[in-house]
């Protein structure tokens, strides 16, 4: 299916860009007419998968996170958070609740739980050494916006 | 990142605000880590009253929190959550910690 709206982004993996990113994104699907609820989602689900690229991806080196976003008809939305930096090893292991790789640092390992709780669908590729890509989806009950 | 403390007799509240995610939540941590080991209060608050936005950093914000006030032998207690914020706790299962109140409950 042909998306009907989509938009890049390109930052660098500095924490401050956390916010920016959950921001930007959840103007882009501002443009669908969203629920409170459903931005609120949206944005927490992105914050997620950004800190992880900062924190995981690329240990706090700095280096590019890259951002797409695209709104179907209907009102599917489809985020895609990806790094170039490590790498997960066990993809199921990092799935999981309260897994996580620094528990020193008061992570509390839920940043995939939130994710999946908060997105319909969530898909991680990753290769050791070359990156990872969390797909995120989420259905919007559009009430109308101005995309089409 | 606002945060206030006020102390009222064995009360430490912190009044948080802005918005909560990994970038912030460690000065957060660090502020009320220093004023509460100096002022060992029996019961620490976090008003979530002022804060628009929370993920999971929060949730290692509160957990954390609740760990300093065993060793410091207080409790700890979360209050005036938001929709969304009660909803990302939960998903923690904090509200089973028994520390969410005053809107913390419910929904």
């Amino acid at each position: 299916m042909r998306a009907i709206n989509e938009m890049k982004l390109v930052f660098k993996s500095r924490s401050a860009n956390e916010g920016f990113a959950r921001t930007a994104v959840s103007a882009f699907v501002a443009t669908l007419d969203p629920t409170v609820e459903e931005l609120s989602d949206i944005k927490t689900a992105v914050s997620e998968a950004v800190t992880n690229c900062i924190v995981h991806g690329y240990r706090e080196s700095i280096a590019n996170v890259y951002i797409t976003a695209a709104i179907y008809p209907g009102g599917r939305v489809e985020i895609k958070i990806r790094d170039r930096g490590c790498g997960i090893e066990d993809i199921d292991q990092a799935m999981e609740p309260m897994y996580t790789s620094c528990p020193g640092e008061e992570r509390a390992g839920l940043g995939f739980a939130v994710m999946q709780s908060l997105c319909d669908k969530v898909r991680v590729t990753s290769k050791p050494g070359k990156g990872t890509t969390v797909t995120l989806t989420r259905q919007i009950s559009s009430r109308g916006g101005d995309n089409e | 990142m606002p945060v206030q403390i006020y102390h009222t007799e064995d009360t430490m509240t912190v009044l948080l605000g802005g918005e909560i995610d990994h970038h912030s939540a460690k000065r957060i941590r660090e502020e009320i880590d220093d004023t509460a080991q100096r002022a060992h209060p029996d019961v620490l608050v976090l008003d979530f009253r002022d804060v628009s936005f929370m993920d999971s950093s929060g949730i290692g914000l509160v957990m954390g929190r609740y760990s300093l006030m065993q060793e410091l032998g207080g409790a700890l207690k979360v209050i005036n959550l938001s929709g969304h914020i009660k909803k990302v706790m939960k998903l923690a299962g904090l509200d089973r910690l028994a520390v969410m109140e005053n809107g913390g409950t419910g929904k």
